[in-house]
């Protein structure tokens, strides 16, 4: 998250809604590991990364839907074999936990 | 959420820019999700997770978690319970602890052309970088505009001044070539907990210092199996560019434990 501080505050600054998507926990094989971030703001603008690429697009999506929608925090897994809701493959096979929360504190 | 009464984030990016150890703890999972507390090393934890034992137990387990550097969920109960038969039956709350730390540090010895490339890598990677060489003329900002201090002096001042900060996750890198330079600093290294310490030079110069760092006293198997020497892995590289990437190479390398093959040529997981 040090690398998004300065992003996270033009937008704050500008009075735009943020979101930051964390990565938690890994299962198995992970092409971040926990605690690498990427923030959304409510017009769609993205920084950071979470992952090698493969699941940025969703966790855009579920960002900028818990800003729009109810602004709970939510816990969101991708990975391969995941029968979910969240079928978004991860190319090194693995699981990735990610929390989802309204940069509110 | 609305159980912070003041806002957490001005004060959390204040220390990570201050290179203040920091811990920020979140309620992921269980009552009060979202919550959010800040636990830095002697001061006081800011903010709640929702109750007060178990931001007291948290705070405390965060703090270790800070001050190795590790970041991960751990599982109480709801008033902070973390004994297995207390957790029996009772709703878990799982927070995520992210432990911000200051950067690892690198010293270059040796203010030379490979030293700038090293230093550039070594930034990449997120080092704070510290270039070291007794040589006014050479020790210049100008020359390393990329290193956060270039400092003219002999290594035994440095390390006596700031060698015990050194900890497994520094790197000491000695590029001078020059045993009147190369040999204070390898002694002054040795007697760090630093993680890495590599010298360069060709194998001819390292059997001739391995005969002075013996007349200073440095002839243990354990202070010698420490150096990297000659520095780096062996990918061929010839500038100063490719010798920089052989040499974080290795100390990636001799951190994870590994080889350093080819990923084809292994099998095995990739990450861990």
């Amino acid at each position: 998250m040090r690398e998004l501080l300065n992003d996270i505050e033009r937008w704050q600054q500008a009075g735009k809604q943020i979101a930051v998507a964390r990565v938690v926990d890994i299962e198995g094989s992970g092409p971040r590991d926990p605690g690498a971030a990427m923030a959304v703001n409510e017009d769609g603008e993205v920084v950071g990364s979470v992952s090698g690429g493969c699941v940025e697009g969703a966790v855009v999506a579920e960002a900028l839907e818990i800003l729009r929608g109810d602004k709970q925090p939510r816990l969101v897994k991708f990975g391969y074999s995941d029968d979910e809701a969240f079928a978004v493959g991860l190319t090194c096979g693995g699981i990735i936990h990610l929390f989802i929360a309204p940069l509110t504190w | 959420m609305s159980l912070q009464p003041v806002s957490l984030y001005p004060i959390f990016a204040e220390r990570v820019r201050s290179n203040i150890p920091v811990a920020l703890v979140t309620v992921i999972d269980g009552p009060h999700v979202g919550a959010t507390m800040l636990v830095s090393p002697s001061t006081d934890a800011v903010g709640t997770l929702g109750n007060s034992e178990l931001d007291r137990v948290v705070a405390r387990d965060a703090l270790g978690e800070v001050e190795a550097g590790r970041t991960g969920v751990r599982h109480y109960g709801p008033q902070g319970q973390t004994t297995p038969e207390d957790l029996v039956d009772t709703p878990t709350v799982r927070v995520f602890i992210e432990a911000f730390s200051p950067p690892p540090t690198m010293w270059i010895f040796g203010a030379v052309d490979f030293t700038a490339a090293l230093a550039k890598v070594a930034k990449v990677l997120g080092y704070y970088v510290v270039v070291c060489d007794a040589r006014e003329v050479f020790a210049t900002r100008r020359r390393f505009p990329m290193a956060d201090e270039v400092l003219v002096s002999w290594p035994a001042p440095l390390f006596t001044q700031r060698g015990a900060a050194l900890t497994s996750r520094d790197a000491v890198c000695i590029l001078t070539h020059d045993p009147k330079f190369d040999v204070p600093a390898v002694q002054g290294a040795s007697a760090t907990n630093v993680g890495y310490i590599g010298v360069m030079g060709s194998r001819k110069t390292h059997a001739k210092r391995l005969e002075r760092l013996a007349e200073v006293g440095i002839t243990s198997t354990d202070q010698l199996a420490r150096l990297m020497s000659p520095i780096g892995l062996d990918i061929g590289a010839r500038t100063p560019e490719e010798t920089a990437i052989s040499i974080v190479g290795e100390i990636i390398a001799r951190r994870t434990g590994r080889g350093a093959p080819s990923l084809r040529d292994s099998d095995g997981p990739i990450h861990k």
